[in-house]
């Protein structure tokens, strides 16, 4: 398994490289330049052309591309052009905040989801049944944005039970160590502030979480219900195991692989398209660092910013394969 | 049972664990940065002073749509970066709360000597940057060499600072021919000189712009080029915390030299980007006061007890520019038809919710040299018709109209505007293809002439109407910001006279006869002057939304 880990680590290199090339090529194809943007409506075509110069933009393609290689393998994510600052020193909060968000979500969605398909399977055709499948069918289609904008009217205007916008109270800021507040307020033991953490976590997550607790439910019902069909569960039963034992110790072990799978997907795509989520809730996360680098065409950090999201996928797959090992001894690497 | 329960928790432990250990290594990356480490320990400790006794603090909390961009005002032209600096940082002239008149700032006289290449300014004596340092002439004459000079050691030419406001507004940079300030002059530490090359007819209305603020040299020497994420300056409010995409945080200024100010002890500018969600924040009572409403939503806050409404005035001006210079709209009739058949009545009722005005010039009413005695092309059908038939295109024709791919204040919803032109021109024959680009390739094509019809507008900095009319319909500027490729040598001339003239009134003639001509020339129709409106919690008191969209809120106070 120590060998597959690293061989696994080993092919992070050229997926990495592939990357790079890829989001370079594609970056420089979007029409528009940096400098236009960075200079406004107003300005001159010689301000254009010199900021270019002074940005090296108009170097080669390969020049530049050597160049933002170069830098990485220096462990330089090179340098935005809209705050002049080192992407390193910048992203760090826009990806906690995403983290943050995605883990809160995921529990969500994988508490509710599996729970729900299980005992969908289990009460299979019940009243139960068909409410949990037409609520997840709901969950899968629903547009995120319409979502949020409800549960800010209902839950944070009408009722006031949690804060709609932001992650922390901007009159009463909580200090960043690591920047996961939950994390932070936990190691400075402020118990108000975590639950001012706690709470703004809780609308957007509900939000972020609602389609992969859709899909995760369905997910787990359709399996469950093939697991139990199975001949060892026949024989579990015929032991004179109860029902309750046979799925949560018997069946749910064997539905859990194709479940996890999804679940490593989900939290992938989470991680880098909570676009929406985080501008209707002002969250400053990754989605919105990178949108708004497009829009500006700050080039380094669109590149560096999916380079990172890359990289987390690849990592978040790698640990969901070797947990696959954990759950189901019978498969070996 | 167990043993699955214990492996569920293991996975989610291991997740914990994952998120642990990219923690540590963020603060890993983070600590070499000594300069923020210092800010988060002073974010701290005001943090928990204003829990403590948080009674008789007041905060005002002032949510926008988008986060700054610098807080360096000199490098960057962004109104979202304004509006913060404006309270931290403080120019040599001010404008009055509610009009682009000018008003003692930093410097509380100055005058113009007769040939008008001589400004000298008298400053406020006893001012502190909050640095502790002093305000003096010198202080000032770092700032505008800073400004002028790429070579100076303060100007960080090599990390991308490009100062393109002060180039716009003074013709260039050092060196550059057409660059109107000679030199700066420090007479005395409290008196300081511009010697000019040619006379700037609004010279002192530059001074007042946001963009000019005097930064301490002491924070510029310390933070080098960091100076944009740690504004260090004269103003009522105190730089303390940037968190990128979520808040800055200000603090009052203990030491502020205009006596009694400001009110508040705190002031956080917030990020929320969806114009609902900051709505329903300001009724929640999270936020305080908030910028971009829809025009939409202005009537169920006008009625709420609990908010108030705000309109700014106007400054600005959405258009439909043509492309004179080819075929077909290089014909004046054709130009003229549809400028008759376009319903901008309609558009601002429908679109602007009555918040704005029909406008007729490329101008704001309330400028310098507005003229209010050009007609306008009224909304009229068969006058549009018959115009077009003299045109020569009885038979109609087919025309490319690009729209703009982002909503700004002077056009709210660029792609509804452009199909109400759409069908506005279709009853008199005329077939528009909607045109849609990104922005950034929409400004670069259009510059480059590659449209026949197309939309923009211009929003005010320094309340001179030379910033409208020269930079959109200026002959030296096709290619660059006149879009219309419009030239005429009459124009130009009067532009050109009005520049360097320091008589106002001279000037106001100028501009009104320039608009005359452009009128009869229609190189554009002015749609719409807007009136952007914002809400606040009723409990903010003496709040003036200033025409520029940054307003200093030295005087707001909460009850």
């Amino acid at each position: 398994m120590l060998s597959y880990t690293i061989r696994r680590l080993l092919m992070l290199i050229p997926v990495l490289l592939g990357m790079t090339l890829i989001t370079f090529s594609i970056v420089h194809l979007i029409p528009g330049s940096p400098a236009q943007t960075i200079l406004g409506q107003n300005a001159t075509e010689a301000a254009i052309k010199s900021l270019e110069e002074s940005m090296g933009l108009n170097e080669s393609y390969f020049k530049q591309y050597f160049l933002y290689i170069k830098g990485l393998l220096q462990g330089d994510l090179g340098t935005s052009l809209k705050s002049k600052a080192p992407i390193v020193k910048e992203i760090w909060p826009y990806i906690a905040g995403t983290f943050e968000l995605t883990f809160f979500a995921m529990v969500f969605a994988v508490f509710v989801g599996v729970n729900a398909g299980i005992i969908s399977a289990w009460k299979q055709n019940s009243w139960f049944d068909f409410l949990a499948m037409f609520v997840a069918l709901i969950g899968v289609s629903i547009p995120v944005f319409w979502l949020a904008l409800m549960e800010q009217w209902i839950f944070a205007q009408e009722l006031g039970w949690f804060p709609a916008h932001g992650r922390q109270n901007n009159r009463d800021p909580i200090e960043a160590i690591t920047y996961f507040y939950v994390i932070d307020t936990f190691i400075k033991m402020d118990f108000t502030q975590m639950v001012t953490a706690l709470k703004h976590l809780v609308l957007p997550s509900i939000a972020l979480g609602t389609i992969p607790m859709a899909i995760i439910a369905r997910m787990t019902r359709s399996t469950m219900l093939e697991v139990m069909q199975s001949d060892y569960i026949r024989t579990v039963r015929a032991k004179g195991s109860g029902q309750f034992l046979i799925i949560y110790k018997h069946a749910l072990k064997n539905a859990m692989i194709p479940v996890l799978t999804v679940i490593g997907l989900q939290t992938g795509v989470l991680l880098g398209g909570a676009i929406l989520t985080e501008t209707i809730f002002s969250w400053p996360g990754i989605g919105r660092y990178i949108f708004d680098a497009i829009n500006y065409r700050d080039y380094p950090v669109i590149q560096s910013g999916i380079l990172v999201i890359a990289f987390i996928f690849v990592m978040i797959n790698l640990i969901v394969d070797l947990l696959y090992t954990y759950i189901d001894p019978r498969i070996k690497y | 049972m167990r043993s699955k329960r214990s492996k569920w928790s293991l996975l989610l432990m291991l997740m914990f664990l994952l998120m642990l250990v990219l923690s540590a290594c963020g603060g890993g990356e983070d600590e070499p940065s000594e300069a923020e480490g210092d800010a988060d320990t002073t974010e701290t400790d005001d943090g928990s002073d204003a829990t403590e006794d948080s009674g008789g603090e007041k905060t005002l909390v002032f949510a926008r749509g988008g986060d700054s961009e610098s807080l360096d005002p000199g490098s960057t032209s962004d109104g979202e970066s304004s509006r913060v600096t404006r309270q931290v940082l403080e120019t040599l002239i001010d404008f009055a709360p509610d009009s682009f008149e000018l008003e003692p700032g930093l410097a509380k006289e100055w005058e113009v000597s007769d040939d008008g290449l001589k400004y000298t300014f008298y400053l406020q004596e006893g001012v502190k940057f909050h640095d502790g340092t002093d305000f003096n002439a010198e202080a000032v004459k770092i700032n505008f060499d800073r400004f002028a000079d790429p070579e100076h050691e303060y100007a960080f030419a090599d990390h991308d600072y490009v100062y393109f406001m002060y180039s716009a507004m003074f013709g260039g940079h050092k060196g550059d021919e057409g660059h109107v300030v000679d030199e700066v002059v420090v007479v005395d530490d409290h008196t300081v000189e511009f010697n000019l090359n040619t006379p700037l007819g609004f010279f002192l209305q530059n001074m007042g712009m946001t963009y000019f603020a005097i930064t301490s040299p002491a924070a510029l020497e310390e933070y080098g080029p960091e100076i944009n994420e740690n504004p260090v300056g004269t103003g009522p409010f105190k730089f303390i915390s940037w968190t990128k995409d979520d808040s800055i945080i200000l603090e009052k200024n203990e030491d502020y030299w205009k006596e009694g100010l400001p009110k508040l002890d705190r002031l956080i500018f917030e990020v929320i980007p969806d114009n609902a969600a900051r709505l329903i924040a300001l009724r929640s009572g999270d936020i305080d006061i908030m910028d971009g409403l829809n025009p939409d939503d202005a009537a169920g806050v006008e009625t709420d007890e609990d908010l108030t409404l705000y309109a700014r005035d106007e400054n600005n001006f959405g258009y439909v520019g043509f492309n004179v210079q080819n075929e077909p709209l290089d014909n004046e009739l054709l130009r003229q038809a549809i400028s008759h058949a376009i319903d901008r009545e309609a558009i601002v009722d429908a679109l602007y919710a009555g918040y704005g005005t029909v406008a007729k010039n490329p101008l704001p009413p309330s400028y310098l040299g507005y003229n209010d005695d050009v007609e306008g092309y009224q909304y009229d059908v068969e006058k549009a018709k018959e115009v077009l038939a003299e045109a020569g295109y009885e038979d109609g024709l087919e025309i490319d109209l690009w729209t703009m791919p982002v909503a700004r204040p002077y056009m709210p919803d660029p792609e509804k505007t452009a199909e109400i032109i759409q069908n506005n021109l279709a009853e008199i024959g005329i077939t528009v293809n909607i045109v849609r680009e990104e922005w950034a390739p929409y400004l670069e094509k259009t510059a480059a002439g590659e449209h026949q019809i197309y939309m923009l507008g211009w929003s005010g900095t320094n309340g001179d109407p030379d910033y409208f009319l020269s930079s959109l319909l200026h002959g030296d500027l096709i290619g660059d910001s006149n879009r219309e490729f419009y030239q005429s040598d009459k124009v130009d001339q009067l532009l050109n006279e009005a520049k360097v003239e320091i008589d106002q009134e001279k000037r106001a003639d100028m501009y009104k006869e320039a608009q005359a001509i452009i009128a009869e020339d229609v190189p554009m129709v002015p749609l719409v002057h807007s009136t952007p409106v914002m809400a606040s919690s009723s409990t903010v008191k003496n709040y003036v939304p200033h025409l520029s969209t940054s307003e200093s809120l030295e005087e707001v106070d909460l009850e």
